[in-house]
């Protein structure tokens, strides 16, 4: 093993430890200001352009509550099934770390907004497992460190390190489930799918971009093990900032085989946090939690308690929209499909996409040939998400109504689909300007023709003497001469008309 | 023309209103004044010659257009260091800040500014306002113009320094547990710190967020209240700010002047006089007593008995605060910067080496004890102790608030000691604020004005409380007794203070 590091394999793991998985998520609220002051949030802007006095922490700078974050959290609370507090407040984190400007966060500790809920997790067979969570609460990001002159990006070699705080300040929200247990050997399916669902929910609940490649979404996994299920918990490990699906799967699925390696060995799991690796698949350990930092939390004295006024509360539950479960299901019963293709649908991230492709005119069995087919090919090359690919539903839309009228084949539309894909323009401007619209005039068929029975004479008799069997043959050769533009059914018509006259 | 710098804010507007005399002879004679007395009394950190003469000129020229001005305009005005001034060094009496040029105005400072008040500069304070005597200062000490080898109170001992010297008409001083009121004591003027919530605390560097209150320091309650009137009201940038206008407080002065206090109750708090305070300091107080009760004031007596423990719960809250908020001081974004003598360069070692150089030992004290009392194992016996203490005292307000519409009491227990008497000891120096801190605790207003001269012929002090929100009783009672002690003593009590220029025409 490259990194030295001991494991046991995972099956051999499972059957003899119960893991126990807890996961903190947290998300930035595609709010338009931040979470305490005036400063417009930005993405990938210059740095150190989007702050105020406030957000830079200078002295004599106060916070004050953002308005439409408190309405988010309370949305994302209640979507959670969770309890919204009568009251609430914020408290300050303590430590020092130059991405937080005044060396404190503003978090809620004690009291936070919403807790005591649960979320249904749909795995990939359809077995539906449930979450529960134990709080949700609202806090302000950090700043962003770059560590230059090192060669591994961390602070450890470098040279220098510079700080961004167009981040800092920023609303995020914070879930913390509850131990989840009873997940046995699905318990890293469990972790992504519940990644995977709230990603979703937040989308759908409109509080956030929930991108995970932009670091919208990050997860800290918790995973310890126990001998049984009776077993009392074991001591868990915190793997940091974990930025997408795939690796919420393969962090857990480490831990649990490094864990149970450390236990066969006689060995105590350390309680600390642990760092993953994308590129070798693994975690390193970080800072150890026993000799952990006192944040000296108390109430934050610059602001005042927010009490949610309950009817403002129902309002905003009246409003929530259909989440994405109850609209799987509505959709799976509109569309049609096997309950393993929706799965894949959901599994792609395709739900929306479909939803508006056939919107925009497709039919539901098409919409999802284009984006679970091709289009998926694509995106798996170019290694990106689906709904990140250069093309619209609404493309789509109009590519399979050219396919419908007759006007491109299926072989011609994975041309024009193409030229989308490469910024061409709309499907009908890549038809024009690629020149590949089928040939449906009669005349220039009848010349490819005849050309190919003139140029296949055995072939030609064949077919006269009633055997039809090499007429793919001449169609082939028709497709060829008019570079696959014919209507290949045309054609086959035209060539019996043609050894029959 | 009269020397202008002796008269009232009010008095000068007045003059300035019917073109007698303009903003910028106003304002040059103030800063001839502190040319002639600044190097006895220090009172100032930096002056803002050029921009206070530009505003002064400016106020001229639109007032010579016809336009509408504020009241206060071409008053000149000096701000404590504590207050942010876009442009202008904020130095908080810290070497931590030395040098740091704030980008932005506090909320106040807009104030002022809009209604063309000419800023003469930053006065001097006790580090972070961190003290009662302006001798924690970085950047030495503020001498009292009553006697220059005394303290002029603190934190805010450079805003009534100023004051009392006529070096300014008007100042801006914070009050956390006393800043304002006491230094007013002690150098004979008039300080009030209003309701918290009251003015807005945006812009003015923390000290504890839940106590710090900005305030006027002026020479009479007429003119507390008309700047209060103009750095008051709701700012939606401090969420802590009251919803409430600031209004009414000239009227309550105005009001008040006329002498009649027919059916004001005022209460006397039995747990702040007797033992510890000054013979002298007691005489003034039960005179000022007598010239209410001759006003048609009932003077009943009260009991807050958990004002006992104000002195232990505040040196537990306001450390805690203080450490969180003193913690932006890392080196790292503004102000001092000192890398470690010798070792390797890191954040930590940074920040350690710009906090042990930057902060003085006062500031370092307190931060220690807040990080102490706010550190697991430890937060609930003390900061949860202190803020249960916190609500008790809040309580013996509303009940002593049933029985009287104002409470009295001497406002510090003694006059001003001498310079270097206390430095040594902290315990003693926090007690010269015994009397004070109740209020920031409980977050109702108070005000101090001269009651006269005690034994040792140095200003004594007389404190009024309010309730919350109830700040235009403090206008009105004040105005009353400063009337009826300026009759007795035949002029304002800082006209017996020395001359400091040698001999200057009165």
């Amino acid at each position: 093993m490259s990194t030295g590091v001991d494991l046991v394999d995972y099956d051999d793991a499972i059957a003899r430890f119960d893991p126990v998985i807890g996961i903190e998520v947290h998300v930035e609220l595609g709010t338009r200001t931040k979470m305490f002051d005036g400063a417009e949030q930005t993405f990938g802007e210059e740095p150190n352009t989007h702050v105020t006095p406030v957000s830079l922490g200078l002295p004599g700078a106060l916070p004050a509550v953002n308005g439409t974050a408190v309405e988010y959290a309370i949305r994302i609370g209640l979507a959670l099934n969770c309890q919204i507090a009568a009251s609430c407040r914020f408290a300050r984190k303590n430590y020092f770390y130059p991405d937080v400007p005044k060396n404190f966060q503003t978090s809620q500790y004690d009291e936070p907004i919403a807790h005591d809920g649960w979320v249904d997790v749909e795995l990939e067979d359809g077995t539906v497992f449930r979450v529960e969570v134990e709080r949700a609460h609202m806090e302000e990001d950090a700043g962003k460190n770059t560590h230059v002159g090192g060669s591994t990006g961390r602070i450890h070699g470098a040279e220098y390190s510079l700080v961004d705080y167009n981040r800092a300040g920023v609303p995020l929200v914070e879930i913390v489930t509850r131990p989840i247990t009873g997940a046995g050997a699905r318990a890293p399916e469990v972790a992504r799918a519940y990644v995977q669902t709230l990603r979703d929910m937040f989308r759908a609940l409109g509080v956030s971009e929930a991108r995970m490649e932009r670091g919208n979404v990050r997860a800290d996994v918790n995973v310890s093990l126990r001998p049984t299920p009776e077993s009392a918990l074991g001591t868990r490990t915190e793997t940091k900032n974990v930025n997408s699906f795939r690796s919420v799967e393969r962090s857990v699925r480490y831990e649990i085989s490094r864990q149970a390696a450390v236990l066969d060995a006689g060995g105590t799991v350390v309680q600390e946090t642990r760092h993953w690796h994308e590129d070798t698949g693994s975690t390193t350990s970080g800072r150890v939690k026993s000799d952990a930092e006192d944040y000296r939390y108390f109430p934050e004295p610059d602001l005042v308690p927010i009490v949610p006024d309950p009817a403002w509360v129902e309002e905003i539950r009246a409003t929530l929209p259909e989440l994405p479960a109850a609209r799987r299901r509505r959709l799976l019963a509109e569309w049609g499909f096997a309950d393993a293709e929706m799965r894949d649908v959901v599994n792609a991230g395709a739900v929306e996409l479909i939803e508006a492709t056939v919107a925009a005119g497709a039919t539901p069995a098409a919409a999802r040939k284009w984006w679970m087919g091709e289009l998926a090919r694509t995106a798996k090359q170019q290694e990106v998400e689906l709904a990140d690919l250069p093309i619209t539903p609404a493309q789509i839309g109009a590519l399979q109504q050219l396919v419908d009228a007759g006007r491109i084949n299926d072989k011609l539309a994975r041309q024009v689909l193409e030229g989308v894909l490469a910024g061409e323009g709309d499907p009908e401007q890549v038809v024009v300007a690629r020149g590949l619209e089928v040939v449906s005039d009669d005349g220039p068929l009848l010349e490819a023709i005849d050309a190919a029975l003139a140029a296949q004479p055995d072939v030609a008799d064949k077919i006269r003497s009633g055997n039809l069997g090499p007429v793919g043959a001449i169609i082939g050769a028709v497709m060829k001469a008019t570079r696959g533009q014919a209507d290949a059914g045309r054609v086959r018509e035209l060539v019996l008309e043609r050894v029959q006259a | 023309m009269s020397d202008l710098t002796r008269l009232s804010a009010a008095a000068l507007a007045e003059q300035l209103r019917t073109r007698e005399v303009t903003s910028v002879e106003a304002t040059q004679a103030h800063l001839d004044r502190m040319a002639a007395v600044e190097p006895a009394v220090h009172a100032y950190l930096h002056v803002a010659a050029d921009s206070a003469l530009a505003t002064a000129a400016d106020v001229d020229a639109r007032r010579a257009a016809g336009e509408d001005l504020h009241a206060l305009a071409g008053v000149p005005i000096a701000v404590k260091d504590v207050v942010v001034t876009r442009g202008v060094p904020t130095t908080v009496g810290s070497k931590i800040l030395e040098g740091w040029v704030p980008p932005y105005d506090a909320t106040l400072v807009e104030k002022i500014k809009a209604a063309g008040l000419p800023i003469l500069g930053k006065t001097n304070m006790d580090e972070f306002a961190m003290g009662s005597s302006t001798e924690h200062s970085a950047y030495g000490n503020t001498h009292n113009p009553w006697d220059l080898e005394r303290i002029p109170g603190g934190s805010g001992g450079g805003s009534a320094a100023a004051v009392a010297a006529y070096e300014a008409p008007l100042a801006i001083g914070t009050d956390t547990g006393g800043s304002i009121r006491q230094p007013a004591a002690v150098t004979g003027t008039v300080g009030v710190k209003p309701t918290y919530g009251s003015v807005s605390r945006y812009g003015l560097v923390a000290l504890a967020s839940s106590l710090d209150q900005a305030g006027p320091c002026t020479r009479t309650v007429l003119d507390a209240a008309l700047l209060h009137e103009l750095i008051g009201g709701h700012d939606p940038r401090d969420a802590t700010s009251l919803p409430d206008p600031a209004t009414g407080y000239v009227d309550a002065a105005r009001a008040g002047a006329t002498g009649d206090l027919t059916g004001v109750r005022v209460g006397v708090v039995r747990e702040l006089q007797g033992e510890g305070y000054q013979p002298g300091v007691l005489a003034r107080f039960e005179e000022s007593l007598e010239l209410l009760r001759g006003a048609g004031a009932e003077i009943v007596e009260v009991s807050c008995p958990h004002f006992t423990y104000a002195l232990a719960a505040y040196y537990l809250i306001l450390p805690a605060e203080a450490s969180s908020n003193l913690a932006k001081f890392d080196g790292m974004r503004f102000g001092l910067r000192v890398e470690p003598s010798e070792g390797p360069v890191t954040a930590e070692r940074v920040m350690a080496a710009t906090r042990g150089q930057g902060f003085g030992d006062e500031v370092k004290r307190r931060i220690i004890l807040g990080t102490y009392a706010l550190s697991a194992g430890y937060y609930d016996a003390y900061y949860g102790s202190a803020q249960k203490v916190r609500t008790l005292i809040q309580r013996d307000f509303a009940a002593a608030f049933e029985a009287a519409d104002v409470l009295v009491s001497p406002t510090a227990p003694t006059t001003a000691f001498r310079l270097g008497e206390k430095l040594d000891d902290p315990l003693a120096m926090y007690l010269n604020d015994v009397a004070t801190i109740p209020a920031n605790l409980a977050g109702v207003p108070g005000m101090s004005l001269p009651s006269g001269l005690s034994d040792d012929g140095l200003p004594a002090g007389f404190q009024i409380l309010a309730p919350a929100r109830e700040d235009a009783r403090l206008y009105r009672v004040g105005a009353a007794l400063e009337a009826l002690l300026e009759t007795s003593w035949d002029g304002p009590l800082l006209g017996r203070a020395p001359e400091l220029d040698g001999g200057a025409a009165r």
